[in-house]
């Protein structure tokens, strides 16, 4: 079995993230995610604080590690400044990495954020833009959305946009060069092909 | 001084007045392009403060790093290769206008203090991508810290108050600040997690009165995957409710956020709910306006709400631009950048202006 606490020790977040949990529960009192699906941030600390492989193991194959909203807000309230969130976003890592994030439903979930998320990052130089909030995707935006979308270069240049222009501005588009250095950082850093690798489920 | 009024003193923040090199939000940029174009034009025009914004820099990635498809170390990168165009530049004070990028801003500052290695692993790392070298920032600053900051210079400019025309009443606000604000870095924030002060500050003096309610502190419900993945959006549209449920007693006349995604999520949640429950949260039933503060500055100021681009917004503004007697000309509300006609949004059964 692979060494996953290893794994996760080496992730600055997760040695910050939990120094000594007392198990008080203000964490999961304080967390949105806990109020919406059965979650626990609190148990997240008890499981890594046992320090067993196996139980690790059950952790990043499940869709627990994926509930959270990432508010940090959990770091604010914690009387111990342990950070659940930060203990999440290294079991996250470690899940992506192994793979065992394809066990589990919100897992597998990786694959569209990296597609959409990632992939308009390494295409655009942005992680969201106009473009990519398609209506039909997005009904909760509403009709005034809808009506933005299909004029979204009337809409935001008629508010000092820039919509696929060069220079400053919203919306505008990056230079060839900046985007050459940004796509330079990503190869480099790993980032790259950590997005393709998440892409085609790997 | 006294004991009380050093405990307050940890709730402050030292905002230098520039200059300022900018980054923007990819959000903000998408939802409410305008608030950004009426929030230099504040900085640089009204205030007179050296904004500069470079047009090679890029999204901070922050969204991704979110969202766990872009790894730390990329993000410190990508974060290095501005603060190396702020270098180029000749600025030291990184003015952020995201709520999530100026978490993640003092986020990776916080991490390359106290592992120096970080720090020196993304100078190799930018270096070898791109040959540059970069500095660290003298000061990172949230845009809302200097709307604050110059509050009371801002008051006086302004052609309109936060009152109401026909009875002379002050208009109830209660304000959302987003998470990563002061959540993460409680000092970096005006007021702290706690206190929060970079909104509700603004309500006296623009004319206005700042309304506490229980959910104040509670997250707008973004959670970065949990919208982002249609099959979750339960999620963001349940913790909007639980705010707008807990603003709705207090019957205000406008919602005040810091953070662009907070703005489009308290706006677009409300005509959600309308659509599947019915349930608006104001008396006329439709809706309660929901505003950045550069967009309320702007308005106060006496800027063109189509400028402004308030047209944006699913929840309709003007009957909050009624009740202070704000002028504007409906019929420009759904023209183009050259002045053209470009047909208007299909109403909603609800929510209706």
């Amino acid at each position: 079995m692979t060494d996953y606490l290893k794994l996760l020790d080496s992730d600055l977040r997760f040695r910050e993230g939990l120094n000594a949990c007392m198990n008080c529960g203000i964490c999961t009192a304080i967390c949105p995610a806990a109020a919406i699906f059965d979650y626990d941030p609190r148990k997240i600390c008890l499981i890594m604080q046992k320090r067993d492989n196996a139980l690790t193991e059950q952790l990043l194959a499940s869709d627990t590690i994926w509930f959270c909203g990432q508010c940090l807000g959990c770091r604010t309230r914690c009387p111990r400044n342990n950070t659940v969130g930060y203990i999440i976003q290294s079991l996250r890592r470690v899940s992506l990495e192994t793979g065992l994030y394809l066990r589990s439903d919100q897992g597998r979930k990786q694959i569209d954020l990296a597609r959409n998320i990632g992939g308009n990052l390494m295409k655009k130089g942005y992680c969201v833009d106009m473009d990519l909030v398609v209506p039909e995707m997005h009904p909760e935006q509403g009709p005034v959305w809808e009506w933005v979308y299909e004029n979204r270069q009337a809409v935001c240049n008629r508010c000092g946009g820039n919509y696929h222009g060069s220079g400053p501005g919203a919306q505008r588009t990056i230079d060839p060069q900046s985007m050459s250095e940004l796509q330079a950082i990503l190869r480099t850093t790993g980032g790259e092909a950590f997005i393709n690798k998440l892409s085609k489920g790997e | 001084m006294g004991e009380e009024k050093r405990y307050w003193r940890d709730y402050q923040k030292d905002i230098p007045d520039g200059p300022f090199f900018y980054v923007r939000s990819c959000i903000r940029q998408t939802f409410t392009p305008g608030a950004e174009t009426m929030l230099l034009k504040i900085l640089t025009g009204y205030l007179g403060l050296d904004v500069y914004e470079d047009p090679r820099h890029t999204c901070c990635s922050g969204i991704g790093y979110h969202t766990d498809v872009v790894p730390l170390e990329t993000t410190m990168t990508i974060i290095a290769r501005q603060l190396s165009l702020m270098q180029e530049d000749g600025y030291e004070n990184l003015l952020v206008s995201c709520v999530t990028s100026f978490g993640l801003y003092n986020e990776v500052l916080d991490i390359w203090h106290h592992f120096p290695e970080k720090l020196e692993q993304t100078r190799r790392y930018l270096r070898e991508a791109t040959g540059r070298d970069f500095a660290l920032p003298k000061a990172v600053i949230h845009t809302s810290d200097i709307v604050y900051k110059h509050r009371s210079r801002l008051a006086g400019m302004m052609k309109y108050r936060m009152v109401d025309r026909q009875s002379g009443r002050p208009l109830r606000m209660v304000d959302h600040v987003g998470c990563h604000y002061a959540k993460i870095f409680p000092a970096k924030g005006i007021g702290g997690a706690e206190f929060p002060q970079v909104l509700s500050g603004l309500a006296a003096p623009w004319g206005g009165i700042s309304v506490d309610y229980s959910e104040r502190r509670h997250c707008c419900g973004f959670g970065f995957r949990q919208y982002l993945l249609k099959d979750n959006r339960s999620y963001s549209v349940s913790h909007s409710k639980v705010k707008l449920e807990s603003m709705a007693p207090h019957h205000p006349d406008l919602i005040l956020t810091n953070c662009p995604g907070c703005c489009m999520f308290l706006d677009r949640w409300q005509y959600t709910i309308a659509e599947i429950e019915g349930r608006t949260y104001d008396d006329a039933g439709r809706g309660i306006p929901v505003l950045s503060y550069e967009e309320l500055a702007a308005l106060l100021l006496g800027e063109n709400p189509w400028d402004i681009g308030l047209q944006m917004h699913q929840v309709q503004v003007e009957s909050l631009m009624d009740k202070i007697g704000i002028e504007y000309d409906a019929s420009q509300k759904y023209l183009g950048d050259r002045g053209q006609y470009i047909g208007c949004p299909q109403k909603p059964d609800v929510l209706l202006a």
